[in-house]
């Protein structure tokens, strides 16, 4: 993690194409994530901020609207909000509206825990707010499994309160998992009862996600029906660009296909440290840390860290595959927290060299943070005393957990 | 499209421009449309909109040669589409 003194002039192709030049990196991010708070009162097993508990160090009132004035003079005009679930903060609905007046548009994920009648009329009043539930089950049995018990009802209460109080289109944020693939009308048909907009991402084992990556990530044979949904029902839906490693099944999906990380998105955490995405909590992809370098965007423009990831990156063995251009070697994250290394291929290549990868010899990494609380809550996840799969049959069935913290930076982002 | 050259238009009041290093983005803080203007002239072109009687005096204002006007005016039809630029009426005071 080094700041360097000067910004490095990137040398960058005359007329290139928008996604060079995104690889080459812009002047502030597209959008980024912002995680207010490690805080969390749910314990999904697959949180990828092991979020939980409240980090002490955690930014306060002043020191997060000092992050949203330099945002709106970056000119950065949208944020994710997320956590950690950021509706607990005792100042979140303060800080909403000051974004809000300083120009900086705000989507924030949550469980719905806060979302009662009377904030759900606050945000249908409110224009520039977008506000999105995180559900991993279209029902009850398959999304508790994984983000804990009365986490379903929580969710359709607040998509609920949302609806009666006039809030349009609010989104129902999925983590795509085993469990829940197939369960993808359902949610669209959930969607549309809630007057809500889906949104699907990629499970990643990123956060406590990497311990139950191995149950909870799609399977080989998944990732095609994922693919095939996603060409036919993919105009209404959205993905935050989360699924460019199915783009080499050879027909690429809408957005950028392309990893963003460093480039147009990052991470800020609750304790001011930019990480490269919001999937890669962990040392090896920290920039800085706005509070003690400088501002964020000294960190963003002068990382060094940031810096490399928009220099011309080798495929590695990726790049004799055909289908390189498409998926470009999938996503960083995804590679790091299974042990792959970061020029191999992505642990679900759709071409199968994932398979022979993670078959090989590996170390999985370990978190460099862990906000999860110590003793198990009522809102524990059943799943995490099940650990023998032998021992819990479910049909088919598991559930898919995201936490408030899934968000994709790129969101309802369109190049032209 | 050579319609538009004789027509008088402006960047839309709700958006801002923001530079890169290879243009600019546009974003729009009615509908939340991002856009990416990929080249610099576009960008000048753009900006000047508002202070041209019409289009074709804020090309040639912009140094864009008169071979590319047809390709910009495509471009800025794309705009138009999402209200990043908007007609003017002809007697309104140059703006934006």
């Amino acid at each position: 993690m080094t700041i360097l003194e000067t910004r490095p002039i990137i040398q960058r192709p005359e007329n290139g194409s928008l996604i060079e030049q995104f690889e080459h990196g812009l002047d502030a991010p597209i959008c980024l994530t912002w995680e207010l708070t490690y805080a969390c009162n749910l314990a999904c097993a697959h949180c990828l901020s092991s979020s939980g508990r409240r980090d002490p160090n955690e930014l306060t009132t002043e020191q997060a609207e000092a992050v949203i004035d330099e945002l709106q003079r970056m000119q950065v005009f949208y944020v994710n909000i997320g956590g950690g679930e950021p509706t607990i903060r005792p100042d979140f609905w303060h800080l909403l509206q000051y974004a809000v007046d300083h120009n900086v548009g705000v989507k924030f994920s949550t469980n719905g825990v806060r979302i009662n009648p009377e904030k759900a009329a606050l945000l249908a009043s409110t224009d520039y707010v977008d506000v999105q539930i995180s559900l991993d089950g279209a029902t009850a049995e398959v999304n508790d499994y994984v983000r804990g018990p009365g986490s379903y009802d929580t969710a359709i209460t607040a998509l609920k309160n949302l609806q009666d109080a006039g809030f349009k289109d609010a989104k129902i944020s999925v983590v795509v998992t085993r469990q829940n693939v197939l369960q993808l009308d359902e949610f669209k048909a959930l969607a549309d009862q809630y007057g809500a907009t889906l949104r699907l991402t990629r499970m990643r084992p990123s956060g406590r996600g990497a311990d139950v990556w191995d149950e909870l990530h799609p399977l080989p044979e998944q990732q095609r029906v994922l693919f095939d949904w996603l060409v036919a029902n993919g105009e209404n839906v959205l993905t935050g660009d989360s699924f460019f490693h199915l783009a080499a099944f050879g027909e690429s999906l809408p957005g950028l296909n392309l990893c963003g990380a460093g480039r147009v998105v990052c991470l800020i955490d609750p304790v001011g440290d930019v990480y490269a995405c919001p999937f890669a909590i962990h040392d090896n992809f920290l920039a800085g840390n706005i509070l003690a370098d400088g501002g964020f965007q000294r960190v963003w423009q002068n990382s060094e860290l940031f810096n490399e990831l928009r220099s011309p990156q080798t495929g590695g063995a990726c790049s004799k595959c055909e289908f390189f251009d498409s998926c470009r070697g999938g996503c960083m994250a995804a590679k790091f927290f299974t042990g792959l290394p970061l020029d191999g291929p992505d642990p679900e290549c759709v071409q199968g060299y994932g398979e022979t990868a993670l078959a090989g010899e590996r170390t999985i990494p370990g978190q460099s943070q862990d906000h999860s609380r110590k003793t198990p809550g009522r809102n524990q996840p059943v799943m995490l005393t099940l650990t023998r799969r032998g021992e819990l049959d479910l049909s088919g069935i598991s559930a898919p957990p995201v936490s408030a913290c899934a968000v994709d930076p790129l969101a309802g982002f369109t190049a032209n | 499209m050579s319609g538009m050259l004789d027509q008088a238009w402006r960047l839309s009041p709700s958006v801002e421009l923001r530079p890169e290093p290879f243009g600019a983005l546009a974003y729009h803080f009615g509908n939340r449309k991002l856009t990416f203007l990929k080249r610099p002239e576009l960008v000048r072109l753009v900006r000047c909109l508002g202070e041209h009687p019409d289009v074709r005096s804020a090309l040639m204002a912009a140094d864009i040669p008169e071979g590319s006007w047809d390709a910009f005016a495509t471009a800025l039809q794309g705009l138009a589409e999402t209200d990043m630029i908007r007609p003017r009426e002809n007697n309104q005071g140059a703006a934006a």
